[in-house]
C-alpha cells in the first residue's frame, strides 16, 4: 500500500485512482461545520485564513474529549456532504485534500478536478481504532468552538480510500 | 408505595452512559460478526473487520465507540407505585453530565439551535412512560446525528398501499446511502400521530437485532439489502442488519410513517431499579 506525506506537493496526488487505498503521514487539520463557516466568511471578507491551507489536508472530524494519558479520544470522520458548500472555496485557497465519509456534490467533484484535489474516505464509525494513528494533537484555531475547533493532528499511517481522484472519478457507483 | 431517591437515578444514568458508549451492544456485535462472515465482497469484508476491531478497541481501551457520542436520549418506564424523592428531570440530566464528563465523551449539544454558541453535554431528551408496578426501568440511547439527519416522516393517505409505504422506507435508506455509516439498523414507526410515529421509530432501535421479525420486517430488510449500498456505501451484501417496525393505532384520516436510521454503532444500555 502506498504511503503519502502531507502537505502535498503539486503533482503528488495526480497518480491516485478512485478506490485505491493509501496510508497518510504528516500533519492534518480537523474542521467541521462551524469552522468551515468561519473560514469561508474570512475568505469572503478578504481577511485571509487563520491557517495555511497550501497543500493541506482537512479532516472532517470532531473528536471526543481526550481521556487522561492519551493523545486524543475517539476521532472518526463526520458526514462530508455538510461541508459541500464550503469545499470549492477552500480548494481555491490552496487546500488539496479532504477526508470524510459519504457522498459529495457534483460541485465538489468539479472543484476537485479543477484544483487537482482528492477526496478521501476513512473507516466510518471507527473513531476508537483511528485514534491509534494520531501521534500528536493541539488546537490550531477556533478553540472556542469546543469539539468543532480546528485541531492540528499529526498522523501516522492513517488509513484512507481514494473516493474522488484528481480526474473527478468517484468510488461510488 | 416504594420510595426511590432520585440520586440513585443519577448514578444509574451515569453508569448507562459509560456502558453504552464503550461497550457495543452484544446483539449488534453478533449481527456484525455474522455480516462479516457472510460477506463475499473483499472491501466490504475489510470494512466490517475494521468495525469489529473498533468495537474491540473501544472496549479494551475505554474509548468511545464513535466520536459522535450522540444526542442523549433517556427512556423511562416509571412504575406507578414508585414515589420519587426529588426532581427526576434534574437527576437524569445530572447523570448524563457526570457520565459524559467522567468518560471524556463529546459535548455535542448546543444550547440554542440557531445561535449555536457553546456546547455542552445536556439537556438530554426524556421519554417517560407510566407503567404498572414499583420498578423504574431506564434506557439510555445516545443517537449520533450523522444517521439522525437521515430521518424521514411522511403522512400517507389512509388508502395508501403497503407497496407505497415500503417504497418510502427503502427510499429513506437509499437517500441515506453511504453517508450515515451503513450497515444500518432501520427503525420504523407506523401509526399514531406525526410526533408519536417518530418516537416509535426511535424506540424500534432499542429492540434486539436478533428479535423475531414480522413478514413486513423481513421483506423490508431484503429490499434494503438488495440496494447493494453495503458497508461505507462501497458495495456489499449487508446494507442493514435489521429493520424494526413498531405499530400503533391511528386516525381514520391518516397514516403517519417515520423512519429513524441508526448507524452500525447502535448503542444503548438499560437498567431496572
Amino acid at each position: 500500500m502506498r504511503r503519502l506525506t502531507v502537505p502535498f506537493g503539486k503533482n503528488m496526488l495526480g497518480s491516485l485512482k478512485a478506490g485505491e487505498e493509501v496510508l497518510l503521514n504528516g500533519t492534518i487539520y480537523t474542521a467541521r461545520d462551524q469552522a468551515h463557516k468561519r473560514m469561508a466568511e474570512a475568505v469572503k471578507a478578504g481577511r485571509g485564513l487563520p491557517i495555511d491551507l497550501k497543500g493541506a489536508c482537512i479532516y472532517y472530524c470532531g473528536p471526543t474529549h481526550t481521556p487522561y494519558g492519551r493523545v486524543i479520544g475517539s476521532c472518526g470522520p463526520t458526514t462530508s456532504s455538510r461541508m459541500d458548500a464550503f469545499t470549492p472555496l477552500l480548494l481555491l485557497s490552496g487546500l488539496r485534500a479532504v477526508i470524510g465519509k459519504g457522498a459529495r456534490s457534483q460541485e465538489v467533484r468539479d472543484a476537485l478536478r479543477k484544483h487537482k484535489g482528492v477526496y478521501f474516505l476513512t473507516y466510518a464509525g471507527c473513531g476508537a481504532l483511528l485514534s491509534g494513528c494520531v501521534k500528536k494533537r493541539s488546537v490550531a484555531v477556533y478553540g472556542d468552538l469546543g469539539p468543532e475547533a480546528v485541531f492540528r493532528m499529526e498522523v501516522e499511517d492513517f488509513p484512507l480510500i481514494v473516493a474522488i481522484d484528481t480526474m473527478g472519478n468517484s468510488v461510488y457507483k | 408505595m416504594r420510595k426511590i431517591n432520585v440520586s440513585q437515578i443519577s448514578g444509574a444514568v451515569a453508569g448507562l452512559v459509560k456502558q453504552a458508549s464503550f461497550f457495543l451492544r452484544a446483539d449488534v456485535l453478533s449481527a456484525l460478526r455474522r455480516a462479516f462472515l457472510e460477506e463475499r465482497n473483499s472491501r466490504a469484508k475489510k470494512i466490517l473487520k475494521a468495525v469489529l476491531d473498533n468495537a474491540a478497541c473501544a472496549r479494551k481501551e475505554k474509548l468511545a465507540i464513535c466520536q459522535d457520542t450522540g444526542f442523549p436520549i433517556v427512556f423511562i418506564d416509571l412504575g406507578q407505585d414508585v414515589f420519587l424523592k426529588g426532581s427526576l428531570e434534574k437527576a437524569v440530566n445530572k447523570g448524563i453530565e457526570e457520565g459524559y464528563k467522567r468518560n471524556s465523551l463529546r459535548n455535542s449539544i448546543v444550547a440554542h439551535p440557531l445561535d449555536r454558541k457553546g456546547s455542552g453535554f445536556s439537556p438530554c431528551l426524556i421519554h417517560t412512560h407510566i407503567v404498572k408496578g414499583d420498578k423504574v426501568k431506564i434506557t439510555f440511547l445516545p443517537k449520533g446525528f450523522g444517521c439522525e439527519n437521515k430521518s424521514r416522516l411522511q403522512m400517507f393517505k389512509p388508502t395508501a398501499s403497503l407497496a407505497e409505504i415500503k417504497d418510502f422506507i427503502v427510499g429513506a435508506v437509499k437517500d441515506a446511502g453511504p453517508d450515515a455509516c451503513p450497515p444500518y439498523v432501520v427503525g420504523v414507526g407506523i401509526g399514531g400521530t406525526a410526533d408519536y410515529s417518530a418516537v416509535l421509530a426511535k424506540k424500534a432501535l432499542l429492540r434486539r437485532v436478533s428479535s423475531k421479525k414480522s413478514k413486513l420486517e423481513n421483506d423490508l430488510l431484503n429490499a434494503i439489502n438488495k440496494t447493494g449500498i453495503g458497508p461505507m456505501g462501497l458495495g456489499g451484501r449487508c446494507t442493514a442488519l435489521a429493520v424494526h417496525v413498531e405499530i400503533y393505532p391511528t386516525h381514520i384520516a391518516g397514516l403517519p410513517v417515520s423512519v429513524n436510521i441508526s448507524c452500525h454503532a447502535l448503542r444503548s444500555a438499560s437498567i431496572v431499579l
